[in-house]
């Protein structure tokens, strides 16, 4: 068995309310307080969840629009999808032979997981977290173009805006940001109005409509 | 392999069609059913919170299970086809109601050209006009003949719509171009959201005839002839790629699993993976005997039935087939063979996509409450001095507004993908951008097919699916055609930026476009150029039927649910009115 690993975050850099889930039970921790967050880690390393957390901030940075990667707990979030069955491919046909530099209209023909992909991507990123913002942009630039990046990216994004049961969005501070109210049961009294105006209902995740019931994928042995 | 005891009628695919055929053979006959399903089994209370964008929208959590099976694909038959390792194109769905649980609910008719494409092009542009390569054909069954299934389907299901033709007469703010209806739809059309409505009136002064799209999500409480009742659509934006938990969007598991689960003669069999069908030789004809299955254990079974129906989708009706070596295999070589033939696509792409300067509020929709038009389908619009066959409809439809799907659109004047930048643009973009989708012809083509792959195997060790499957000119020029107008009606909307659609080129494996794959196991006149009769009833062997889009010669523009459960229905019809009494040939 592994060694545990931890990411620490500090309360103030999350902001808010932190809704987190340690060993699965939701924790609630206040920004006023000096306390430090130790959230155990799935899959990743600790300095390998750094570079995760920094890169993703570069991607979708906290600044003058509103928050960010940082604030959402992206990092968190990858960390469990890549320990969870898509980290492994469990859902994927992954049959040989694979044909690595397949036209992109036949989607990722590649061998390698999720998994591979970032513990490979991250190797290259080593003391990225450690580099000034201009220069984690600079290195960002140079790996633009690879599998790692776009999955990085679309993970950042994924991070953002999931339910928190995801452990990303955390307070929905991804939702709020966008004003999405998330699962919603019922718009019928105001799908056809507010024409031309913002109209933004407090959001809920799926913690206040599923009594807690719901079994993220990300979970499943 | 173990025996089973015999069952009167086994029925392949627990989805739309399978669940509807064994609803019908099941209380109109009293012959006893077994449905053979592969995924789960399914309920409607199974999907309260279920919510979630990303397990089920993102992970495809409903749909098939691609590490034990998926399909490859080619765009000639020079290459080498390469595997759907993950979900790109289309997403054929799995378990009890099949994908009939995680639709949008968009449920137009065909329009009446469509059942006779040879022979109505041939009438009016001649024979010189059609595709070098085509492959299109008549269906075998007219629109007239269909109309009476089309109504009854429409009120199975609670069609919420405004009728443009009854009986011959155009009612302004219905689609006038649609064939005549015996009536008006039985629920009056959805709530329009601002999006859509916005598209309606730019329409509307643009000269178009906008209507309002039909939706099996309800409009108002609705009770269908067989006593089921749903409730009304909340608007909630969980339709494509969910289950509805309040039951407005019909649904398998809701409109015909409590009729099903009623009669002790309809069993349902999930987690049994069918691989063959098995047939005795008698005199030219064949008779099938059963099908053989696996079960979630592994052990395999013999069911033996005395009238077999596939109903598994497209992919697999055609793959049991082939499989069991069915009828004769196409070959695109000598174009020969019928079993394969005719692989369609359907065009579906987002030629403008506009950006506004006010919110649109886009989380709150249904999946089919919007509007469309349709000046532009089929043959309602003159070709003669057109270089392309055929056409489509546009759609502004407002199904919700998934933030990790949709989040990252800019407007074309911003260049970054990442960064502050791209935030600061894609945030003020968000809920701020809306897409026009545009949903037309894929013609028949000879050299697009479908046939077992030499390579890649499923689960079972048995050949994968092998899709060769291109868009030809005629695609690409209706496209071409359809996208100045599209930009022009975005900016009637009042975009301040529109951007609009690259044009079609190979066939994109990698990006969804619908889950309207036709073909393979095509109906027809002809048993030298189709697989089943224009009853669905094996040309060889008439104790075996075949139902859903598979039977479609060829893709019309318009959305396939509502037509292949209309042709389910006249299957049954023929089944229990005259097959029973007299099991022979119906045609």
């Amino acid at each position: 068995m592994r060694r545990r690993e931890f990411l620490t975050l500090s309360a103030t850099s999350v902001g808010g309310v932190l809704v987190y889930s340690l060993d699965r039970k939701p924790f609630r921790l206040f920004a006023q307080s000096e306390q430090s967050v130790r959230i155990p880690l799935r899959f990743l390393t600790q300095p390998e969840a750094m570079i995760v957390a920094a890169a993703a901030s570069r991607i979708f940075p906290s600044d003058e629009t509103g928050p960010g990667a940082q604030e959402a707990g992206v990092a968190v979030y990858v960390d469990r999808q890549l320990a969870g069955p898509w980290g492994r491919d469990r859902y994927r046909y992954t049959q040989e032979p694979f044909e690595e530099n397949a036209p992109a209209e036949f989607g990722y023909q590649g061998k390698a997981t999720p998994r591979q992909v970032y513990r490979e991507g991250l190797r290259d990123l080593k003391g990225f977290d450690q580099l000034l913002p201009t220069e984690q942009d600079n290195k960002l630039r140079q790996i633009e173009t690879t599998p790692f990046f776009s999955l990085l990216r679309r993970n950042t994004i994924e991070g953002m805006f999931c339910d928190p049961v995801h452990g990303g969005n955390i307070d929905m501070v991804g939702w709020q940001l966008i004003g999405y109210p998330g699962p919603r049961m019922s718009n019928y009294a105001d799908v056809d109005k507010h024409f031309g105006e913002a109209f933004r209902p407090k959001p809920v995740s799926l913690r206040d409509t599923s009594d807690n019931n719901f079994r993220p994928s990300e979970d499943e042995e | 392999m173990k025996n089973l005891p015999a069952v009167d009628a086994v029925i392949v695919g627990g989805g739309w069609t399978g669940l509807l055929m064994a609803k019908e053979l099941g209380a109109r006959s009293g012959l006893t059913v077994a449905v053979l399903e592969r995924g789960k089994s399914r309920e409607s209370a199974d999907y309260p919170g279920t919510m979630d964008e990303l397990d089920y929208a993102i992970r495809t959590h409903m749909m098939q299970d691609l590490s034990q099976e998926t399909v490859t694909i080619r765009h000639d038959s020079t290459q080498r086809a390469l595997p759907m390792r993950q979900y790109g194109s289309f997403l054929p769905g799995t378990g009890v109601g099949g994908a009939g649980e995680h639709w949008n609910g968009i449920t137009p008719r065909f329009l009446p050209d469509s059942f006779e494409l040879l022979s109505r092009t041939i009438e009016r542009y001649g024979a010189k006009r059609l595709p070098a390569d085509h492959s299109i054909q008549d269906w075998g069954v007219t629109y007239d003949e269909m109309e009476a299934y089309y109504t009854r389907t429409e009120r199975m299901l609670g069609i919420s719509g405004k009728a443009g033709n009854i009986r011959g007469k155009k009612i302004d703010g219905g689609n006038i171009f649609e064939g005549r209806r015996s009536g008006d739809y039985p629920t009056p059309p959805t709530k329009i959201p601002y999006f859509s409505a916005l598209f309606g009136d730019a329409a509307k002064s643009l000269g178009y005839h906008p209507y309002p799209t039909p939706a099996a999500n309800l409009s108002e409480p609705y009770t269908n002839p067989d006593g089921i009742s749903r409730s009304a659509c909340f608007y909630c934006g969980f339709c494509e790629r969910f289950g509805c938990m309040v039951g407005a969007k019909a649904q398998p598991t809701n409109t015909l699993l409590p009729l099903i689960q009623e009669r002790k003669n309809i069993s349902i069999r999930s987690g049994a993976s069918v691989r063959r069908v098995l047939c005795d030789a008698v005199g030219k004809k064949s008779k099938a005997r059963g099908v053989t299955y696996f079960d979630e254990k592994g052990e395999e079974f013999f069911q033996p039935a005395e009238l077999v129906v596939l109903a598994s989708w497209t992919l697999n009706n055609t793959r049991l087939l082939l499989l069991s070596s069915i009828g004769e295999p196409y070959d695109a070589g000598s174009r020969k063979g019928t079993v394969g033939r005719n692989l369609t696509h359907q065009i579906s792409v987002a030629p403008a996509t506009a950006f506004f300067e006010k919110p649109l509020n886009r989380f709150m929709g249904s999946g089919a409450a919007g509007v469309s038009i349709s000046d532009f389908d089929g043959d309602v619009f003159d070709h003669s001095q057109l270089s392309f066959l055929g056409g489509g409809h546009l759609v502004a439809t407002s199904p919700g507004y998934r933030p990790i799907a949709n989040f990252g659109a800019v407007p074309p004047s911003v260049k970054t993908t990442w960064g502050s930048a791209w935030k600061k643009a894609a945030l003020e973009s968000y809920d701020r951008t809306g897409v026009l989708i545009f949903t037309g012809d894929h013609l028949a083509y000879k050299s697009n097919y479908m046939d077992l792959d030499p390579t890649y195997k499923d689960q079972f060790g048995d050949p994968l699916l092998r899709f060769t499957i291109n868009w030809g000119d005629n695609e690409r020029k209706i496209v071409e055609f359809v996208t100045p107008k599209a930009v022009e009606l975005a900016r009637a909307m009042g975009a301040k930026e529109v951007s609009s659609f690259p044009g079609l080129k190979n066939y994109d494996a990698n990006r969804y476009q619908t889950t309207h794959i036709q073909g393979g196991t095509i109906m027809g006149n002809s048993p030298d150029r189709s697989v089943v009769n224009p009853y669905l009833q094996h040309w060889q062997v008439p104790n075996l039927f075949v139902l859903g889009a598979s039977t479609f010669p060829q893709n019309p523009s318009a959305h396939p649910t509502l037509t292949l459960l209309a042709l389910t229905y006249r299957t049954a019809d023929a089944i229990v009115d005259r097959y029973l009494k007299s099991p022979s040939q119906l045609a």
